[in-house]
């Protein structure tokens, strides 16, 4: 089936192919469903490009001979050479370029935070606009789902190695490693927690940014490599790393558990009926579909007046999820500006269509109730003071307890740390100061045989992150296997 | 997928399950509990272990019907399965050294009580158990706590239908007032245990309560199990479920598990009338 080692692109020399004339025209639209019907509902908001669309993005491509978008790629994806192949209107090839760096490309065409990678880079930005490379991922990416099992690009699988992989975790980190191992003739066995796979793409990011039978295909795909994944299974409680590795009988373990514990704001009211953590909120409505309560059993409170805290993907998610819920108003309290907000520019956007209301220079300090349910949100007002350690400019307190949002919900999501059970999974690991797992360049632990990556070694990053750490994990798993 | 071993009705509204989960049983320890999904589109819920055998593969919990994931529970049948069971989860209570301990079980907070009891006595500690329920019908357990070596046992009914009339907190402050006790465990509605910790508080006896706050994944990564524990938020599926009772704070915790009644009913009504539509 793969014809990943012959692939017709790679091995062409530029002067075999027609010139490329790169077109003039203005950036390719996305073509999306109207903010004001999407915002009730949980399907999906932009339908990706067509054929001709995508041609016609892929198109603008100057296919620069030093082609700086890959550099602005955290896995280098061949940019250049997966463009060419849509200009040529040769999908497959497209789907195997795409495919030698990154495993999910129908996942990261939709959530990569393209504008500060790839098309950062793209010698287009500098004057205008750049190539929409995050849509043509995508476009190539859904094409490969939309093939039969048979006819999707996999990757050809090495003879046996007799190696037995546990990977601990199926978020990107788990299944980029899981897929590396398998294609490099290991067998491989992924340990969920959860009853579902795929970490925070299946109980965090939602369907209307990224429907679950996406994350369901390309996990099936893992599972037709020959990976198997056991879900229920919390590491640290029904077996330890050392447990695997002794009674269990493998020879190596990955561990990408990512960061899953919610932090909360340490303010007063926390704990009033209808304040929520993120991680909670989405995980109700998500991984437990609550949105289509009572058919499905699990409920969430649906506020009326919703206030998000934060500034992230993870705000502008509950936001938004609120939003379709059914409430009259979303407010998004930060404590900077709409400049400094670390979420992908598209979904700020979109939330902002959508319809919620961003209240900026805004740092909560009370959540006020009555009869144990909120009532409202009382917040300092801020401005922007010198740059802190980040380089952001830091926000600092112009007026004590200034105002109060009325609202009879509160979502935090201001952040994620290490989930605690890790240390019941292997006591022995060394940690950072923070919690987090330290690893050396090749992904190993102080434990060996032992490896890690993604959330879990970095801190909450990103999904094209977490995939590159599992990848890279997955290497030094196979040297380790081999040379041992 | 987990195969159902066994099925009892204890009383009316209290059953017992056991289901094959080989891995699961190798590791149960008293106090610890298993989240439960009965099939696809299911609420996950917390259930204490009862019972388990490493030997023979499987684990038991007890569960009071009360709405409608109990109520599909109670529908099912040996040889059907359960779509997710997992554990063991939380930390496992404290049974080492305890001493002279109460342990106090009220309605199926007895089901609870029962391995943690079990555990205690074969750690060599004197335990009596003080088993409540509102009247002789919801008592639960108590021929096995009473088949218990070393362990005695004083029921206690709010209406006098079997043992002593009252609540549990009566004979409880008979034990502290004769300085009989090291140490209490209670298990049950958070009121009782409220009342539990604040008997026990006059007297300086050192009180551990296994809470009941509403989870959803049971792991550790969604908060919303957190309880007020003194000054601090704990989570009672990871730091849980048992806590300091004389630190917790009951009205917050009864507040918030209030916080889905109406959905509960909701939910459960639906429930009922399709089953009675099926019928
Ligand atoms: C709401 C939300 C929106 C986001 N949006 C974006 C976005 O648009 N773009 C982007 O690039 N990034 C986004 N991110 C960040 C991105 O999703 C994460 O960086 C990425 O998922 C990390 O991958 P991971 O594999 O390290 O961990 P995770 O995805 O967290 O997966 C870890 C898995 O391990 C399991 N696990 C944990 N402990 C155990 C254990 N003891 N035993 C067994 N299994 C265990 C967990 O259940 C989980 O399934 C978002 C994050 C959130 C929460
Ligand atoms: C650590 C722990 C151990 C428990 N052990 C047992 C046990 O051994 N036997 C037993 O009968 N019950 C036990 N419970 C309570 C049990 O989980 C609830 O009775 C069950 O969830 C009810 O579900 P339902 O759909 O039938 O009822 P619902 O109608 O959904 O709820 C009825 C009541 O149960 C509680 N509840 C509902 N959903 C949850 C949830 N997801 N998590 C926690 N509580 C919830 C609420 O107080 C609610 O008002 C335990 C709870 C916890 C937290
Ligand atoms: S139930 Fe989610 S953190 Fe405890």
């Amino acid at each position: 089936m793969s014809q990943v080692d012959e692939s017709g692109l790679s091995g062409q020399t530029p002067a075999e192919k027609p010139r490329h004339k790169p077109s003039r025209a203005p950036r390719t639209p996305m073509p999306e469903r109207a903010a004001a019907v999407r915002r009730s509902d949980f399907e999906e908001v932009a339908f990706g490009y067509s054929a001709e669309q995508a041609q016609a993005e892929a198109n603008r491509c100057l296919q620069c001979k030093n082609p700086t978008c890959e550099q602005g790629c955290p896995v280098n994806i061949r940019i250049k050479d997966f463009i060419a192949a849509i200009i040529d209107g040769e999908w497959t090839d497209g789907v195997e370029i795409l495919k030698e760096r990154n495993a999910l490309p129908a996942v990261c065409g939709r959530v990569c935070p393209q504008e500060e990678q790839c098309e950062a880079s793209c010698v287009l930005a500098k004057k205008g606009e750049p190539v929409a490379i995050g849509r043509l991922e995508r476009f190539l990416g859904d094409h490969d789902l939309t093939c039969d099992l048979e006819h999707r690009c996999t990757p050809q699988i090495a003879e046996p190695s007799g190696k037995r992989c546990a990977v601990v975790g199926s978020g990107p980190a788990g299944l980029a490693c899981a897929g590396e191992l398998a294609r490099l003739g290991h067998s491989v066995t992924v340990m969920e927690s959860l009853h579902a796979p795929g970490g925070v793409l299946s109980y965090g990011i939602p369907e209307f940014r990224l429907p679950k039978a996406i994350v369901a295909a390309e996990i099936e795909m893992l599972e037709v490599m020959g990976v198997t994944i056991e879900c229920d299974q919390v590491i640290g409680r029904i077996a330890t790393v050392e447990d695997l590795m002794t009674e269990e009988g493998y020879d190596a373990v990955f561990i990408g558990s990512g960061a899953g514990l919610p932090v909360f704001l340490g303010i007063p009211g926390e704990n009033l009926n209808g304040v929520y953590s993120a991680n909670e909120f989405l995980t109700r409505v998500n991984l437990m579909r609550a949105y289509e309560f009572p058919t499905s059993d699990t409920p969430v409170w649906r506020g009326r007046k919703v206030a998000v805290v934060g500034g992230g993907n993870v705000a502008m998610d509950a936001a938004r999820t609120a939003l379709r819920l059914g409430a009259e108003e979303v407010f998004l309290a930060y404590r900077r500006t709409a400049e400094e907000m670390p979420a992908r520019k598209e979904e700020v956007h979109h939330a902002i269509e959508e319809g919620v209301e961003f209240k900026m220079l805004c740092s909560p300090v009370e959540i006020r109730g009555r009869d144990g349910w909120v009532t409202g949100l009382v917040a300092n007002r801020m401005e922007l003071g010198e740059p802190d350690e980040s380089g952001r400019r830091a926000p600092v307190c112009v007026m004590d307890a200034d105002f109060e949002i009325e609202c009879d919900t509160v979502i935090s999501a201001v952040g994620t740390r290490a989930n605690p059970l890790l240390h019941d999974a292997a006591p022995d690991l060394e940690l950072n100061r923070r919690g987090y797992i330290v690893t050396d360049e090749n992904g190993a632990t102080n434990l060996p045989g032992v490896f890690a990556g993604g959330d879990i070694v970095t801190g909450a990053a990103t999904v094209i992150l977490a995939m590159g750490a599992g990848k890279k994990a997955a290497a030094g798993m196979h040297r380790w296997l081999t040379d041992a | 997928m987990f195969r159902i071993v066994h099925t009892r009705q204890i009383s009316d509204a209290v059953f017992e399950m056991g289901v094959e989960a080989p891995r699961i049983a190798r590791k149960a320890k008293a106090g610890q509990f298993l989240m439960v999904r009965v099939a696809e589109g299911g609420e996950r819920i917390p259930l204490t272990f009862s019972d388990w055998s490493a030997e023979e593969d499987w684990i038991r919990f007890i569960y009071m019907r009360v709405g409608k994931t109990t109520h599909q529970l109670s529908h099912l049948s040996v040889g059907d399965e359960l779509a997710d069971v997992v554990g063991p989860l939380g930390t496992p209570t404290h049974v080492e050294g305890v001493g002279r301990v109460a342990v106090i079980g009220g309605g199926v907070g007895a089901a609870v009580a029962y391995p943690v009891a079990r555990a205690m006595s074969a750690a060599g500690a004197r335990v009596t158990v003080i088993l409540g329920a509102r009247n002789a019908e919801l008592l639960v357990l108590e021929d096995e706590l009473r088949a218990l070596p070393g362990v005695t046992v004083n029921v206690v009914t709010d209406d006098g239908s079997a043992g002593e009339k009252g609540l549990v907190t009566a004979p409880l402050k008979r034990l502290c007032e004769a300085g009989a006790l090291d140490h209490a465990f209670a298990v049950g509605p958070a009121i009782m245990m409220k009342f539990c910790a604040a008997t026990t508080a006059e007297f300086g006896v050192p009180t551990t309560v296994s809470l009941n706050p509403i989870m959803v994944d049971g792991t550790g990564m969604c908060g919303a199990c957190r309880v007020t524990i003194g000054d601090q938020i704990r989570f009672g599926c990871v730091d849980g479920p048992d806590f300091d009772g004389h630190l917790v704070n009951w009205e917050e915790l009864m507040s918030r598990q209030r916080v889905y009644v109406d959905d509960e009913r909701v939910a459960d009504a639906d429930y009922q009338r399709e089953c009675s539509c099926h019928k």
